[in-house]
């Protein structure tokens, strides 16, 4: 039935995705000296035309909250992903009991166009997680070793920050910090007087001028995309540099459905979809670097079953789509009457918070393992959707009084999400659904997922500690949660915080791990994968930068092999 | 001048390709990221005007509706009422795109005409005194009260939806955005910072 179009041409690598793991593949491979060609599923991004910074919600019909409304809980019309927990044609299921949202962006940068652009380092501490608690395992690859990479990614994609010698949260090569806002002044009179850290946030957006890129104007808005590309995505800030090497093609609508491997178990190509004729296409390249996001680059690998690999490819150990884990989230706010005093002031700054709360109980035993770090929010921010839900829950009526309450609270608002580590459990993890195929005939994935014990008592953790800051801030806390129930502590469903990792793990041992410590396969050795998949853990530490640092280091690694012949 | 013989859509592509050297980037920085922000504002401002012909609602509901918004975010001496920044129109929209708000927010019209009836013997909601319509709005607005009257808790539910759907409308517009006093959405060379913390 379906002609395959075969390439006549033979690349040096091909590239599967082009987010931060694909984007930084793509600048080192091809700026060191190799043919690339880049499959992304999306379309190209345009940022003058496709990027929403600066406008108004009165500027859309919908104010932002998308036809019928049905944006307003759902990331909303400004922001930039082209994508969400639902794509049309493109399912995903969950088994029975789990509830996992799977978040995917589909369009050159991917998830790095919205991104938070918190660019957080693990700590040496989080690479020996087994060594430190007997839970989950160490990492093949030590600080030391991603180090160098973290230092080279700083200083490349340009992140602010401040030198704190916080142990849990280790300092990197920043731009200065921008100042802070008001609720955070207030929040971090607050933290001293409870012995909380509080410091300086680190974001990868620039408050100095950083490789030709202009400083941040200070609208805020990160998430809609940056026109004058002042924050970090990989389409303006990796995709580039590798384009004008001239040794890289870019083909998107390209929708990878199986890696091809060769009599001599060396993968030889990749299938993908071409979307826009429906048709299937072979791409031929001596090397395969999978970083279509952790579940889809499990998926891919779990879809291209051999003879030689009959249970996927670069699975003998049976761990690919094993190890999943997200980001523990529990969120809360409160009502802060010493804000209602500030004059009318532009607060925008940056995008995201400007102060954060780094894990800051590591030398005490706590009744969970591990921790997270609080993220700051509230204040003057432009109006939009939902400003006023809390005020018309809890006081109601109508008319005058509701219209001065609402100027009245404006801008008092504090809120605050934990972010946390979560342990892998053998009860979560995503598989091939045997019976669903999205519209392009790819099998989807099922997942699984569950919190444990651990995760929960964290999420509980996290709601006192909001509840302890806003109190002491003289502020009425006003979230509430259940102890019970699908959300117990706030704790939000699995793939909310959108930090899903782990499902291609590194180890040293190829009984129990996909990749070794340079993100190359155990089983194949032409075949990378470098986005969240690798990861051995999760820690509170969001985990875009490790996965750029990672992917540099596997990129070179990868260069002085194919140097050598050996790929 | 530094911009001469580049285009504006030169200094924006420039702009969105981010980190590529011997750029017009390097000669123009400031002027170019300013330039991008005018750009944007002038290409996305333009809502044609006109008066808005309901998509979903009928002329009565619509009008229902339309009272209500401004009943619940009024005119005052600060700032224009809910009716004048789209609330209707806003409501309309996504009401006519969406079967789940078509059901609540069309029964919850049907459920206040019924409970007029009944209640002050007016042919509808609209045909009440002000008076009567506030008795309503006082009766609706407040959860507690169907602890008293459960009778009025589909009023209750219907009338949350319309508060939020009103205030999602007048905040987002440019008199509710001017009324809350936000100050921002603009290029600014630094942060300043906080003014000075309240004592």
């Amino acid at each position: 039935m379906l002609q395959v179009m075969r390439s006549p041409k033979v690349y040096d690598v091909c590239i599967i995705g082009s987010g931060a793991g694909g984007g930084m593949a793509a600048k080192v491979l091809a700026e060191g000296g190799l043919s690339v060609v880049m499959l992304e599923a999306g379309p190209p991004v345009n940022p003058e035309k496709d990027f929403k910074m600066m406008m108004w919600p009165y500027e859309l019909p919908h104010r932002g909250g998308g036809v019928g409304g049905r944006a307003r809980e759902n990331f909303g019309e400004f922001l930039a992903p082209n994508g969400a927990w639902e794509i049309e044609g493109e399912p995903y299921t969950s088994a029975p009991g789990a509830n996992f949202r799977w978040f995917r962006s589909r369009i050159v940068g991917g998830r790095t166009n919205h991104w938070g652009r918190i660019a957080l380092r693990f700590a040496p501490i989080d690479f020996k997680s087994r060594t430190r608690d007997g839970l989950g395992d160490d990492w093949p690859i030590t600080y030391e070793d991603l180090s160098p990479y973290y230092d080279k990614v700083e200083e490349y994609i340009g992140v602010f920050g401040s030198r704190e010698n916080v142990p849990s949260a280790p300092d990197g090569i920043f731009l200065p910090p921008p100042k802070p806002r008001c609720h955070e002044l207030l929040i971090k009179k607050a933290c001293d007087k409870l012995n909380i850290i509080c410091i300086p946030s680190r974001h990868a957006i620039l408050t100095r001028s950083v490789h030709g890129r202009v400083p941040c104007h200070y609208c805020g808005q990160c998430g809609r995309g940056c026109i004058t590309a002042s924050n970090f995505s990989s389409s303006q800030v990796l995709i580039p540099p590798a384009m004008q090497t001239g040794r890289m093609t870019l083909i998107t609508g390209a929708m990878a459905r199986e890696i091809v491997v060769g009599k001599d178990g060396k993968v030889e190509a990749v299938l993908y979809i071409d979307k826009a004729t429906r048709t299937e296409k072979r791409v031929s390249a001596r090397a395969v670097v999978v970083a279509a996001s952790a579940c889809e680059s499990a998926r891919l690998l779990l879809n291209s079953k051999s003879s030689l690999f009959p249970n996927g490819l670069a699975n003998s150990s049976g761990t690919v789509g094993r190890y999943l884990t997200d980001s523990v989230g529990s969120d809360g706010s409160g009502v802060v009457p010493a804000l209602e005093k500030m004059p009318p002031h532009n607060h925008d700054g940056t995008g995201g918070m400007h102060l954060y709360i780094p894990w800051w109980k590591f030398d005490r035993q706590n009744d969970f393992p591990r921790g997270y770090h609080i993220e700051l929010w509230g204040g003057r921010d432009m109006p939009g959707l939902g400003m006023f839900d809390g005020l018309c829950h809890r006081e109601e009526g109508y008319g005058l009084s509701l219209k001065r309450r609402a100027r009245q609270v404006y801008g008092t608002t504090v809120g605050m999400s934990g972010r946390g580590e979560m342990i892998p459990n053998p009860d979560t993890y995503c598989e091939i659904d045997p019976n669903v195929v999205d519209e392009w005939g790819i099998p989807v994935l099922r997942f699984h997922f569950k919190w444990t014990e651990y995760e929960l008592r964290q999420a509980k953790d996290m709601q006192e500690t909001f509840r302890s800051i806003i109190e002491t801030m003289g502020g009425e806390y006003t979230t509430k949660t259940a102890i019970d129930g699908p959300y117990p502590y706030g704790i939000q469903e699995g793939g909310k915080i959108i930090h899903e990792v782990g499902t291609a793990r590194m180890g040293a041992d190829p009984k129990t791990s996909v990749l070794n410590g340079y993100c190359q396969a155990h089983d194949v050795k032409n075949l990378f994968v470098t986005d969240g998949a690798p990861l051995v853990t999760n820690p509170d530490k969001n985990p875009t930068l490790t996965i750029l640092a990672l992917s540099w280091r596997a990129s070179e690694y990868l260069l002085s092999e194919a140097r050598k012949g050996n790929i | 001048m530094a911009t001469q013989g580049v285009s504006r859509r030169d200094i924006l592509r420039t702009l969105a390709m981010g980190a590529v050297g011997g750029s017009v980037l390097q000669v123009i920085p400031a002027e170019a990221a300013e330039y991008a922000h005018q750009m944007v504002h002038q290409a996305k401002t333009a809502a044609p005007a006109g008066k808005y012909t309901p998509k979903y609602f009928s002329p009565d509901q619509y009008a229902t509706i339309t009272a209500l918004c401004e009943m619940i975010i009024p005119a005052d001496e600060k700032s224009g009422g809910a009716i004048e920044a789209g609330a209707p129109e806003f409501i309309d929209l996504i009401t006519s795109e969406n079967e789940h708000f078509q059901l609540r927010l069309g029964g919850g019209l049907m459920w206040l005409g019924h409970f007029c009836r009944d209640r002050f013997d007016a042919s509808s909601f609209l045909a009440c005194t002000p008076e009567q319509k506030r008795q309503v709005l006082d009766l609706i607005a407040f959860r507690k009260n169907a602890k008293d009257d459960p009778a009025l808790s589909q009023g209750i539910a219907f009338f949350a939806l319309m508060r939020s759907m009103t205030c999602d409308a007048f905040y987002t517009s440019k008199i509710g955005i001017e009324d809350l006093q936000y100050i921002g959405n603009t290029s600014l060379a630094e942060f300043p910072g906080c003014p000075a913390l309240p004592e």
